[in-house]
C-alpha cells in the first residue's frame, strides 16, 4: 500500500475549478514528481496535501489514514512537511531560528539539537550563516535552508514546491543532488517542478498535470523519453 | 538586568541554575519596585512623571506583542486600557463597598489585596475583549484589521460615555447588587476612585511585564509569533497554528493593557483619571507611535520609546498644542532615516555586545543597517 494516496481530488477557488479529479500515489522511499506548466494546479495539489486549501471532493490517505479536512498543524504532526513555493523562509530571523522553527511540532530537545547539527553537516554553508538573518542569504542558500527547515519536522513525506525557482543552473544541480541524497537516506519525496527535465531525471515516477487534470502518469524515464512530454515541456 | 541574566545562561543548565534563573529575576523586580517606592517621595512631580512612564511602558511593550512580534496592526489599544481601568475601579469601589461598607481607601492588607485583585480583574476584562477582537483578526489583514481595532476602541469609549452616574454610598441601596457595576459615571468619568496605586505597584507591574514579554519572545512560542509575522503560509506549513497565535497575541496584549488601565485608574487624584476621553483614539495612536519608533519586535525599544515620548510630552508641555506636529515630524523623519525604528528587532544590550561574543545573540542584524 502506498504511503500517500490521493483519489479524485477536486478543489475550487471560489468559482474557479482548480483541480479536477486528481489521483496520485506515492510509494514509500520514492521520489515522485508532478510536472506541468504555470497554473496547471501543481502548487494547489501540494497545498491540499498539507491542508492549506480545502478539497471539495475526493480523499487523501496518508499511511493508511485519511487526512482530508485536517488542519495544516495537524498534518505536520502526522508526518508531512511542506517546503512552500518561493521558499517561505523567515527573512528577519536567523538561520538557526528558522531551523528551530522547523522543529516547532516536536518536543524532544535533544533530538532537535542533534538534527540541527545534522542540517549543518548536510549544508555546511548554513553553519557559516547560522547567526545571520535568513533574508541576507543567496537564493540557493535560502532554498537549502527551506529544505533543511522542512526536514527538521522529521517527516515521513517531504513536499517540495519548485526548489529550482529563480536559481542559476549550477545551483539547481546542487539542489537536485541534495534532494537525491535525502531520498537515498530513505526520505519519500513529492516534488513539484516546472523544470520537468531536471525533475524527471531524479524521480522514480512522474505525473503530468495540465489545467487541473492528470494528463499522463508513467515511469519517470519513460515520461522523459515520450514525444508528448519532450515537445511540451522539454523544448523539443 | 534581569533579562540579560537569563539570556546568558546555557540552555542545558543544571537544576539549581534553572531554579535561580526563575527566582533571581523576580527578586530583582520586586527589589527594584520597592526601591523606586522608597526613593521617590509621594506627591511630587517626579512621581507623576515616573508613573506616566511606567504606564506607557506597559502599554507599548504589550502592544508590541501584537504589532511587533505577530505582525498584526492594532490601533485600538486604548480600548483595552479603558476596560482594565473601569473593570478594576469597579472592584475597588463597588467591591470595596460590599467588603468594607464604605468607599474610602483602606490602607490595610485587605485594602491593598483588593487593589491587586482589581488589577487582575481589569486585566481579565480586557483579555475577554481581546479574545473577541482577536477573532476577526483571523479573517482580516493589514488595513482592514486596523479599522476593526480602531472601531473597537471607539465603541468602548462611546459605551462608557453612555453609562449612568456613579452611585454614592447613600444611593447603593436603591440599586441591587451586581447591576451597580454599570454605573460608571458616563462622560464625566468615574469620579470617586481611590488612589490605591503607588510607584511600587506601577514599577512592579512594569518589571513583570518586561520579564514576561522577554521570556515569551525567547521561547518557542515567541518564535512562533515571529513566524506568523514573517510568513503566514510558511508558519502554517511548519505546523504553527497561526489562528491560535494571533488570538493569543491579542489576549495577552489586552491583559497587560488592562493592568496598565487599572494602574492609571488608581493613581493619585484618581477622580479625574477614568474619563472615557482619556482612552480616545489619540492615546491608541500614541502607543502605536511608541512601538513604531522603538522598533517593531524590540521589547527594550518599545520601553525606550515609551520613556522618551513621555518625557518629550513633558518638555513640550509649554507648546502642547503643537505636540502632535512634533510627533508627526518625528515619525516622518524616522521613516526616512530608520524605517525599522530605533532598534529594529534588536534589544539595547545587543548594541553593546561585540561581534565575536554573539553566542546567545539569536536576534540577528541585517547587514548594512548600522549598529
Amino acid at each position: 500500500m502506498a504511503l500517500l494516496e490521493v483519489k479524485d481530488l477536486d478543489i475550487h477557488y471560489g468559482a474557479i475549478h482548480a483541480l479536477k479529479g486528481v489521483s496520485i500515489s506515492v510509494e514509500e522511499g520514492q521520489i515522485v514528481t508532478l510536472v506541468g506548466s504555470n497554473g496547471a494546479g501543481k502548487t494547489t495539489t501540494l497545498r491540499a496535501l498539507s491542508g492549506l486549501v480545502g478539497a471539495s471532493r475526493g480523499d487523501i490517505t496518508f499511511a493508511g489514514k485519511s487526512i482530508r479536512g485536517k488542519k495544516p498543524h495537524e498534518i505536520v504532526r502526522v508526518g508531512i512537511a511542506h517546503s512552500p513555493e518561493g521558499r517561505g523562509i523567515f527573512a528577519s530571523l536567523t538561520v538557526r531560528d528558522n531551523l528551530e522553527l522547523g522543529a516547532y511540532s516536536r518536543n524532544d530537545k535533544a533530538g532537535i539539537a542533534s538534527d540541527i547539527e545534522r542540517s549543518f553537516s548536510r549544508f555546511p554553508i548554513l553553519k557559516e550563516r547560522e547567526k545571520q538573518a535568513a533574508g541576507t542569504l543567496s537564493g540557493g542558500e535560502q532554498q537549502m535552508l527551506a529544505v533543511a527547515r522542512a526536514l527538521m519536522a522529521r517527516p515521513k513525506l517531504l513536499l517540495l514546491d519548485e526548489p529550482s525557482l529563480g536559481l542559476a543552473p549550477q545551483i539547481v544541480h546542487a539542489i537536485f543532488r541534495i534532494i537525491r541524497e535525502i531520498n537515498a537516506e530513505g526520505m519519500t519525496i513529492l516534488l513539484v517542478e516546472q523544470n520537468a527535465h531536471m525533475a524527471l531525471s531524479i524521480a522514480n515516477h512522474g505525473y503530468v498535470l495540465e489545467t487541473g487534470q492528470i494528463k499522463m502518469s508513467d515511469d519517470a524515464k519513460k515520461l522523459a523519453a515520450s514525444d508528448e512530454v519532450r515537445k511540451a515541456y522539454l523544448g523539443g | 538586568m534581569a533579562e540579560k541574566l537569563s539570556a546568558e545562561t546555557p540552555p542545558n543548565a543544571p537544576a539549581p541554575r534553572v531554579f535561580l534563573r526563575s527566582i533571581v529575576p523576580v527578586a530583582i523586580v520586586f527589589a527594584f519596585a520597592f526601591a523606586v517606592q522608597l526613593a521617590i517621595p509621594s506627591g511630587t512631580y517626579s512621581e507623576k512623571i515616573l508613573f506616566d512612564i511606567g504606564v506607557n511602558v506597559i502599554l507599548a511593550v504589550s502592544l508590541n506583542i501584537v504589532n511587533g512580534l505577530t505582525g498584526q496592526f492594532s490601533i485600538g489599544h486604548a480600548g483595552f486600557m479603558a476596560l482594565g481601568a473601569y473593570g478594576s475601579i469597579v472592584v475597588t469601589y463597588y467591591g470595596g463597598y460590599a467588603l468594607f461598607g464604605d468607599v474610602l481607601r483602606h490602607d490595610t492588607v485587605a485594602g491593598y489585596s483588593l487593589y491587586v485583585a482589581s488589577m487582575i480583574v481589569g486585566g481579565l476584562t480586557a483579555c475577554l475583549a481581546g479574545y473577541i477582537v482577536g477573532l476577526p483578526s483571523l479573517r482580516l489583514r493589514g488595513d482592514y484589521l486596523a479599522i476593526v481595532t480602531l472601531g473597537f476602541g471607539e465603541i468602548i469609549r462611546v459605551l462608557l460615555q453612555a453609562t449612568p452616574a456613579v452611585l454614592y454610598p447613600s444611593e447603593m441601596q436603591e440599586v441591587p447588587g451586581i447591576s451597580r457595576i454599570f454605573h460608571l459615571g458616563g462622560a464625566l468619568g468615574f469620579s470617586h476612585g481611590q488612589s490605591y496605586n503607588s510607584l511600587g505597584f506601577t514599577w512592579g507591574a512594569v518589571a513583570i511585564t518586561l520579564l514576561i514579554a522577554y521570556r515569551l519572545r525567547e521561547s518557542t512560542h515567541g518564535r512562533a509569533f515571529l513566524s506568523v509575522r514573517e510568513n503566514e503560509i510558511a508558519a502554517e506549513a511548519i505546523g504553527v497554528n497561526t489562528t491560535r497565535y494571533k488570538v493569543n497575541a491579542f489576549v495577552l496584549a489586552a491583559f497587560f493593557a488592562g493592568v496598565a488601565g487599572s494602574l492609571f485608574a488608581h493613581q493619585l487624584g484618581a477622580g479625574t483619571a477614568s474619563r472615557p476621553e482619556e482612552f480616545n483614539f489619540m492615546r491608541s495612536f500614541e502607543i502605536v507611535i511608541m512601538v513604531v519608533l522603538g522598533g517593531m519586535g524590540s521589547i527594550s525599544g518599545a520601553a525606550l520609546a515609551a520613556t522618551t515620548l513621555t518625557l518629550l510630552t513633558e518638555v513640550l508641555r509649554e507648546v502642547q498644542d503643537y505636540r502632535l506636529i512634533a510627533y508627526s515630524l518625528l515619525l516622518i523623519i524616522m521613516m526616512i532615516v530608520r524605517p525599522k525604528g530605533m532598534l529594529g528587532t534588536r534589544e539595547i544590550w545587543h548594541l553593546f555586545r561585540s561581534r565575536r561574543s554573539t553566542v546567545n545573540n539569536r536576534r540577528s542584524t541585517f547587514t548594512g543597517e548600522g549598529a
